[in-house]
C-alpha cells in the first residue's frame, strides 16, 4: 500500500449552508476495486464529483494517478472513464454513434465496435438513445466510460433504480473488469454490492469516513456476535434489551430491534422470558450473521436506506 | 480542431432528425419567402429582390433560437454533464455550435435565393460575396447571442420567454417585417439601436446596390465585434450543469454584448446615414454610397 493511484486527504465541499464533504480520507491502489458506501446525501456523489474534476473542492487535496483534478483538468480526464448518476444523451443520437463520437474526444481509444460487442449492445448500434431500456442505457454508459482505456474508472451509483435482473448483469461486467485489474472507485447504497465487489469499503455519513476496510474486516467488529431482530408489539427499552443474558448490544432502528448476540440460545430465551414478564408479545423474529448493515448501524444506529 | 469537428458533426446529424428543427429551419423560412415573394412584392422581380434582404433575414437570425434551446435542454437533461466528463473545453462546444449552424442555415439561404431566382425571375443578387459574407457573419453574430441567453437561462420555459421578446424586437422594429423606411419615426429611432437593422441593411445594400465589403465596414465591423464580445461572454457564463451557479453580475455581461449596437444607434440617431439610405434604396433611387466599381458584379 505504498503508491496509491488516488490519493483524497482532508476532502471538504460546502454547497452555500450545506457541509456535504467534511475531511474526508482514503487512498485507492492500482486494480483494487474501492467502495464509498452509505446512504443517500451521505456526501459520497459530491466526494466522486471533486475527484472527477466536476466540483471544485473548498479544501483538502486530491491525486489521481497523480494529476490535481483542478489543475490538470484534461489531463485527468484522459485517463479516468466514468458514469454519473444523473446525466443522459441526446435523445435522437444512435448507440454506434454516441460510442464513435465519444471515442473521437480521446488520443488513446479502445476499438469501440468491440466494447458495444463486450455489453451486448451490437444490435442496438443503429438504436436512438431514446429506444434503449434502462439496463441498456447503463451498460452503454460503461463501454463509453471504458472507451479511452481509462487508468480509474468511477462509477456512481452503477445500479441505482435498476431492476435486480439488470442489477446483477451490471455485477457480472464489474467482476469481469476486476477480473482484469481495472482500478475502479464506486458509490453505493446497496449493501451486497459493496460487499460483492469492493476489495475494500469506505463507510461515509453525515460527510465523513466513519470506517474503511475489507469487506470481511469491517464485519469483524460485529464479530462472534449473532445478529437477531426482533418485531415487537409494544415497544421496549434499548436498555433493558441490552441488559438481557447474552447480549451485547441493542438497538431500534426503524421500528425493529436490532440485538447483537454472543450467545444465541440464552439471548432469545431471556428475551422471550423478558417479553411475557413485560406482557409484550414477540411479532417476529429474525437471526442472520452480522453484514456490514449491522457495521452501519453500529457505528450510526441508523440502517442503509434504499 | 478534432474535437469541434467531431462535435459539429454529430450535432448536424442530431438536429436533422429533429423535426421542430426542419419546421423552423425549412419550412417556416420557406414560407415567408413565398408570403413575401407571392403576396407583398405580388411576384414581381423588383419588389422581390427588395425583399429578399429581410427575407434572408428571417432565416439567419433565427439560427438563435434553436442553438439557445439546444444547449438549454442539454443542459437540464444532464447530456452536457456526461461531455463534461471527456476533455471538451467550453470553447469547443461554441465553436462546434456555430460550425454546426453555417452548415445547417446556408443551404435555406442558397436555396431561397435559387428560388427568388427561378419562381420570380430575379435577375441579380448584387454582390453575392458582400451577401454570403454578410451570411455567415450573421450565423455567427446571431447564434453567439442565442449561446448567451442560454448561458444566462436556467430552463426552456425562461429561454423561451426571451426569446420570443428577442424575436419580436429583431423582426417588428428592424425592417425585416415593415421596411426601416416606412416605420414611424420613433420606431426608427430604436431602430437603430437594433443589430438586425444593420443586418438587413447591409444585405439590402448588397443585393440592391451592389454593396462590396470595403462599403459595408460599418454593418461588417458592428456584427464582428458583436460576435466576438457575445462568443467571449458565453464562453465565460457557459454552464454545463444546472446548478452551476451564474455570477451575480453575469446578466449585465449579457447585455453589456449589445454594446457595438448602443454606440452605432447613438451614432446613427445622430447622423442619420442608415435612414436616409434605406428610403432611398426603398424608392428605386441609386444611393451615394454604391461604388461604381460594385456596379459591374
Amino acid at each position: 500500500m505504498s503508491n496509491p493511484i488516488l490519493l483524497v486527504e482532508n476532502l471538504e465541499k460546502r454547497y452555500e449552508d450545506v457541509h456535504a464533504v467534511r475531511g474526508v480520507s482514503f487512498s485507492v491502489e492500482e486494480g483494487e476495486v474501492f467502495g464509498l458506501l452509505g446512504p443517500n446525501g451521505a456526501g459520497k456523489t459530491s466526494t466522486i464529483e471533486v475527484i472527477e474534476g466536476l466540483r471544485v473542492s473548498d479544501g483538502g487535496r486530491v491525486s489521481v494517478c497523480g494529476l490535481d483534478p483542478q489543475k490538470n483538468p484534461n489531463d485527468l480526464k484522459s485517463v479516468i472513464g466514468a458514469t454519473l448518476q444523473a446525466t443522459s444523451l441526446p435523445d435522437k443520437l444512435r448507440v454506434g454513434e454516441a460510442i464513435r463520437l465519444f471515442a473521437g474526444f480521446y488520443k488513446r481509444t479502445r476499438n469501440p465496435d468491440e466494447l458495444l460487442k463486450r455489453f451486448g449492445l451490437e444490435e442496438k448500434r443503429g438504436s436512438f438513445y431514446n429506444q434503449l431500456s434502462g439496463g441498456q442505457k447503463q451498460r452503454l454508459a460503461l463501454a463509453m466510460a471504458l472507451v479511452n482505456d481509462p487508468r480509474v474508472l468511477f462509477l456512481d451509483e452503477p445500479t441505482a433504480g435498476l431492476d435486480p435482473q439488470v442489477r446483477r448483469e451490471i455485477y457480472t461486467i464489474i467482476e469481469e473488469l476486476k477480473a482484469e485489474k481495472k482500478t475502479i472507485v464506486l458509490t453505493t447504497h446497496y449493501i451486497e454490492e459493496a460487499e460483492r465487489l469492493c476489495d475494500r469499503v469506505a463507510i461515509i455519513d453525515h460527510g465523513k469516513v466513519i470506517a474503511t476496510g475489507t469487506p470481511r474486516e469491517l464485519k469483524q467488529r460485529s464479530a462472534n456476535t449473532t445478529r437477531v431482530e426482533v418485531r415487537l408489539s409494544k415497544p421496549a427499552s434499548n436498555g433493558t434489551l441490552k441488559g438481557l443474558d447474552g447480549v451485547v448490544d441493542a438497538r431500534e432502528v426503524d421500528g425493529a430491534y436490532v440485538l447483537h448476540c454472543q450467545r444465541t440460545a440464552p439471548a432469545i430465551v431471556a428475551l422471550v422470558k423478558h417479553l411475557e414478564s413485560e406482557n409484550n408479545e414477540l411479532v417476529s423474529l429474525e437471526i442472520a450473521t452480522p453484514s456490514l448493515e449491522d457495521v452501519f448501524i453500529e457505528l450510526t444506529g441508523r440502517r442503509l436506506r434504499d | 480542431m478534432r474535437t469541434i469537428l467531431t462535435l459539429a458533426a454529430v450535432r448536424i446529424r442530431i438536429t436533422l432528425r429533429n423535426k421542430t428543427f426542419l419546421f423552423f429551419s425549412l419550412i417556416m423560412p420557406l414560407a415567408i419567402f413565398f408570403l413575401y415573394g407571392s403576396v407583398f412584392a405580388k411576384g414581381k422581380p423588383g419588389a422581390v429582390a427588395y425583399l429578399m434582404g429581410p427575407i434572408l433575414s428571417f432565416t439567419v437570425m433565427g439560427t438563435f433560437w434553436g442553438l439557445s434551446m439546444q444547449l438549454v435542454t442539454w443542459r437540464e437533461q444532464g447530456i452536457l454533464r456526461r461531455f463534461r466528463l471527456a476533455p471538451i473545453a467550453p470553447s469547443s462546444m461554441i465553436a462546434s455550435s456555430i460550425l454546426a449552424n453555417y452548415t445547417l442555415i446556408l443551404p435555406t439561404v442558397v436555396l431561397e435565393l435559387g428560388l427568388a431566382r427561378f419562381i420570380y425571375h430575379v435577375t441579380t443578387f448584387g454582390n453575392l460575396v458582400s451577401v454570403f459574407v454578410l451570411a455567415i457573419l450573421g450565423i455567427t453574430s446571431f447564434g453567439a447571442m442565442g449561446l448567451v441567453v442560454a448561458s444566462v437561462t436556467n430552463t426552456m420555459q425562461e429561454t423561451q420567454i426571451i426569446n420570443q421578446l428577442l424575436w419580436f424586437a429583431l423582426i417588428f422594429l428592424s425592417g425585416a417585417t415593415v421596411p426601416l423606411a416606412v416605420l414611424p419615426r420613433m420606431v426608427q429611432r430604436i431602430g437603430l439601436f437594433l443589430p438586425a437593422t444593420y443586418f438587413i441593411y447591409g444585405l439590402q445594400r448588397a443585393m440592391l446596390v451592389n454593396a462590396g465589403l470595403q462599403t459595408l465596414g460599418m454593418v461588417l465591423f458592428s456584427l464582428i465585434a458583436w460576435a466576438v464580445l457575445a462568443i467571449f461572454i458565453s464562453s465565460q457564463l457557459f454552464r454545463w450543469e444546472p446548478e452551476a451557479k451564474l455570477p451575480r453580475n453575469a446578466k449585465l455581461w449579457a447585455v453589456a454584448t449589445v454594446l457595438p449596437f448602443i454606440l452605432l444607434g447613438i451614432w446613427e440617431n445622430h447622423n442619420g446615414k442608415v435612414l436616409n439610405t434605406a428610403a432611398a434604396m426603398m424608392s428605386g433611387r441609386p444611393t451615394e454610397n454604391a461604388p461604381p466599381s460594385d456596379k459591374t458584379q
